[in-house]
């Protein structure tokens, strides 16, 4: 690139030089020289997160190693109000990791020590590095295993995980990492040491835990993580059951927990998802079947009898077509197996796709796939659906090409349509996946401009300078009022009118 | 006027005055935490029925509906508030109960009151009504205030309306009776937790081990077989949780009597489960399999504390004539001035139970 630059673009790149000059000497004082990158070739790697649409270069890139460089990695960006993103394996599939063009990425990836395994108490300690099925495989000599399994967890990080608040297929029973996580112990923005809950089932004061997990890297630095464990089950067994029709696959699952059984796990595929990973996995579906639902009992084999059982009578009733209970565990993992790649699935049979993740009331599920088919049409793209259908939330998977620059914008308008719909039908533009900068706009639809300035207000009660991976979460009034869409009410209280002052 | 609308008038005027409120639902805890002052804003107006979809497992409910109704509309569709919250009186409120953030009998099995919150609409110290989280299991977008209000003793904001996850409640359950002390007791306990029983509740007092076992009518079976003990009769047993759940059990009407007669102090200590006994003179009861220890004693406070913070826990003042040592465990610097803006944060003029949670704040 020979042609010079405009005059004011050059003196910004200049800026940047020299802000990246003066971070890297200050970061260079707290991590050896192997902890710290900078240079372009450098930092590529950690550009974007699993959602690869938005990348960004940051200032640098610290590793450290120790917790003390960890916390000087923090006081030394306070210092020099510098904004600082925390980073695990880089998996989140929201942006949530996404670099700040004028800020450092902090990496705990180094983190991976199981710090304890504590059988009698039932916790484990851990590093916020350490992988999610890391956690399961140290504790399983112990006959335990922790619950929350998100379909990424070989690779995603428990400190990741905390950020997003992050589900699984089996969180309708044994419910999301907040449900799992008893203590979390950090830094503050300042590089201050801070502890979230404790050992005991709650801490004094207001439980600042409920708002850590979830929160996106925004409120405070992840180092390390108490888990809980639970015994792992004797036994379990999975459903496939087979549909006709998508709308009576929706009722199934509503009849399911209207029977009053909680499954360990209530997936439901559509046709198409379902022929695209019969083709990657042969996890031997119907192809048939206009949907499909995977129901899984676990327990001890007398309960997990008698509940799969039930089950089937349940799924009978409500006009299955086809029903197969797993015999052994080598075809209960081969039925999970097809669920669990739905995603590279889907990668197999187009260029591209956009995962949408919202969570709506089971009961709108049937709706909410019409409204889908319709919404093909009328975007002129193709849609495959995969749901937690226990839990309500979707991951309709919008297929498309973004190499055609008018496909990625009308995969765009889709996926906002999906979110706006689930809004209205009273639930939420994400049940597990996070904000991230990829949702942001959703968020003016979910949440009034008050309960976002209050969003803002907590953000400061924890980073008053809004130190911590800015820019995400919350979107600012300009950007919602650029995106033009009201605010939908959700449908909580039918809201009087207020008086006004 | 419509209640809610009232409320957000009430606290206007409040916060245009600086005037202070003490937000009380039916009052059944007004004993707890710090003294309540200022000008009263009752919630009780806030009624009528829940919205309860029992295929969703979630339950809607203004603040003032009384706990006990909630219940019974759960009931007929055979669910329920898995938490077992305590109904202090016939009059305690769904609001109060969020507020307290108090857990019964099955908190160690079944969770807590904020795992159970999937939303809440509240109305802020400067008399905004803003709703936070939903009516859907799986919900993270924005942070999870709703889960920040369970047990923040209203001093963030004045809860008008909360969503709730409901429970089938379980197919079958069965309490079992051993005689032992309490060291043992904690053993048993720690063993049973490393399988897959399905434990629910426990409670060791005077000698007794107490423990339910909750599920399916196979689960519940097996584990009572394999588990032993003396069988209680569900006659017996159910009035049993329901004394420990609401306080009207002999050792909670001894601790009053205590705290009327002698000055002592109900305790209340939550430790890790593994916690040894801690040895402290007074009447003990163990719950939560160990992770919780009631204690009526008239020792000083400093050493209450000073016991449970040795073994990684806190001890709250529940029930005394006075605490003068303050009603919980202090907090951390970075904790407190996190705490000190988040109250700022909701409530910039400090009107909402100003002092309740913690002086000052």
């Amino acid at each position: 690139m020979n042609a010079p630059l405009p005059a004011a673009a050059a003196r910004g790149a200049l800026d940047r030089q020299r802000r990246q000059a003066e971070v890297v000497d200050a970061l260079a004082r707290v991590l050896p020289a192997h902890a710290l990158l900078w240079r372009r070739e450098e930092t590529v790697p950690y550009e974007c997160d699993g959602l690869t649409a938005y990348r960004e270069q940051p200032l640098a890139v610290a590793l450290p190693e120790t917790e003390r460089q960890v916390a000087d990695v923090l006081a030394s960006c306070h210092r020099l109000e510098v904004p600082v993103v925390a980073r695990g394996a880089g998996t989140g599939l929201s942006g949530g990791a996404l670099p700040d063009p004028l800020g450092v990425t902090l990496s705990l990836a180094k983190f991976n020590r199981i710090v304890a395994i504590d059988a009698k108490a039932r916790t484990a300690t851990v590093q916020s590095g350490v992988r999610n099925l890391a956690i399961s495989e140290a504790a399983a000599p112990h006959r335990l295993f922790y619950a929350p399994d998100p379909s990424s967890q070989i690779a995603c990080t428990i400190g990741g995980n905390v950020a997003e608040n992050s589900g699984g297929v089996h969180c309708l029973k044994y419910g999301l990492t907040l449900h799992n996580v008893l203590k979390v112990r950090g830094f503050t923005a300042a590089g201050e040491a801070v502890t979230f809950g404790g050992d005991a089932l709650d801490a004094p004061g207001l439980d600042l835990l409920a708002a850590v997990v979830g929160s996106e890297g925004m409120l405070a630095v992840i180092f390390e993580v108490t888990v809980r464990l639970l015994p792992m089950p004797e036994t379990a067994r999975c459903i496939i059951a087979s549909f006709d029709d998508v709308r009576r696959a929706g009722e199934a699952v509503a009849a399911i927990i209207a029977a009053g059984i909680v499954p360990a796990g209530l997936e439901m595929m559509d046709k198409r998802m379902t022929a695209a990973v019969e083709g990657f996995v042969h996890a031997g579906y119907d192809l048939d079947a206009a949907a499909i639902l995977l129901c899984e009992s676990d327990g001890t084999a007398t309960a997990v009898e008698h509940e799969t059982r039930r089950m089937a009578e349940v799924l009978e009733a409500c006009g299955a077509t086809r029903i197969e209970a797993s015999e052994n565990e080598a075809q209960r993992l081969r039925f999970w197996s097809g669920r669990k790649n739905a995603f590279p699935a889907s990668g197999r049979i187009s260029p591209d796709y956009m995962c949408m993740d919202s969570t709506i009331p089971r009961k709108c599920l049937a709706d909410m796939l019409t409204a889908i088919a319709a919404m093909e049409t009328k975007h002129r793209l193709r849609c495959v659906n995969v749901f937690h259908a226990g839990d309500g939330n979707l991951h309709p998977l919008i297929l498309f090409d973004a190499n055609d620059a008018d496909e990625l914008h009308r995969a765009e308008a889709f996926g906002a349509e999906i979110l706006e719909l689930s809004v209205a039908m009273g639930g939420t533009v994400t049940g597990e996946h996070g904000v991230g900068v990829e949702k942001l706009s959703s968020m003016c639809v979910q949440f009034s401009p008050a309960e976002r300035a209050q969003m803002e207000a907590v953000k400061r009660a924890f980073d008053p300078d809004g130190r911590l991976n800015p820019g995400k979460v919350i979107p600012t009034l300009v950007r919602c009022a650029e995106y033009g869409r009201m605010h939908v009410k959700r449908g909580l209280l039918a809201f009087p009118e207020l008086p006004r002052f | 006027m419509d209640a809610v609308a009232a409320i957000v008038e009430q606290v206007r005027a409040a916060y245009a005055a600086g005037e202070a409120l003490r937000i009380r639902g039916g009052g059944s805890k007004d004993f707890y935490g710090e003294a309540a002052t200022g000008t009263l804003l009752e919630t009780t107006a806030l009624t009528g029925a829940a919205d309860h979809e029992p295929t969703e497992l979630v339950v809607t409910a203004p603040a003032g509906m009384r706990l006990l109704d909630l219940e019974e509309q759960l009931a007929g569709h055979r669910q329920c508030l898995a938490f077992e919250p305590p109904r202090f009186s016939a009059a305690t409120t769904v609001g109060g109960m969020v507020a307290a953030g108090l857990a019964g009998p099955s908190r160690a099995a079944a969770g807590s009151v904020r795992d159970h919150v999937l939303g809440v609409s509240i109305v802020s110290g400067t008399g905004e009504l803003l709703q936070f989280g939903g009516r859907v299991i799986k919900n993270v977008a924005g942070y999870d205030v709703s889960r920040v209000v369970a047990g923040s003793l209203g001093i963030l904001g004045v809860i008008v309306e909360v969503s709730l996850k409901a429970t089938p409640r379980a197919e079958s359950e069965a309490t079992l009776r051993f005689d032992c002390k309490p060291g043992e007791a904690l053993a048993l306990l720690h063993a049973w937790g490393q399988r897959p029983l399905p434990l629910d509740a426990s409670a060791w007092w005077n000698g007794s081990l107490v423990a339910r076992l909750r599920g399916s009518e196979a689960a519940v079976g097996e584990a009572a077989a394999t588990l032993g003990g003396e069988r209680i009769a569900a006659a017996a047993a159910a009035p049993f949780w329901q004394g420990l759940r609401d306080h009207t059990d002999p050792f909670f009407v001894a601790a009053q009597e205590a705290i009327d007669d002698h000055d002592a102090t109900l305790w209340r200590l939550s430790l890790p489960a593994t916690a040894p006994l801690l040895g402290l003179a007074g009447d003990e009861l163990i719950e939560w399999h160990g992770a919780e220890r009631w204690l009526v004693t008239a020792l000083p406070a400093a050493d209450v504390r000073a016991a449970a913070a040795t073994v990684g826990g806190h001890a709250t003042a529940f029930r005394a004539r006075a605490k003068p040592a303050g009603a919980f465990a202090s907090l951390a610097p970075p904790l407190l001035a996190i705490h000190e803006r988040l109250k700022r944060a909701f409530d910039p003029k400090g009107i909402l139970n100003p002092g309740r949670l913690y002086p000052g704040l």
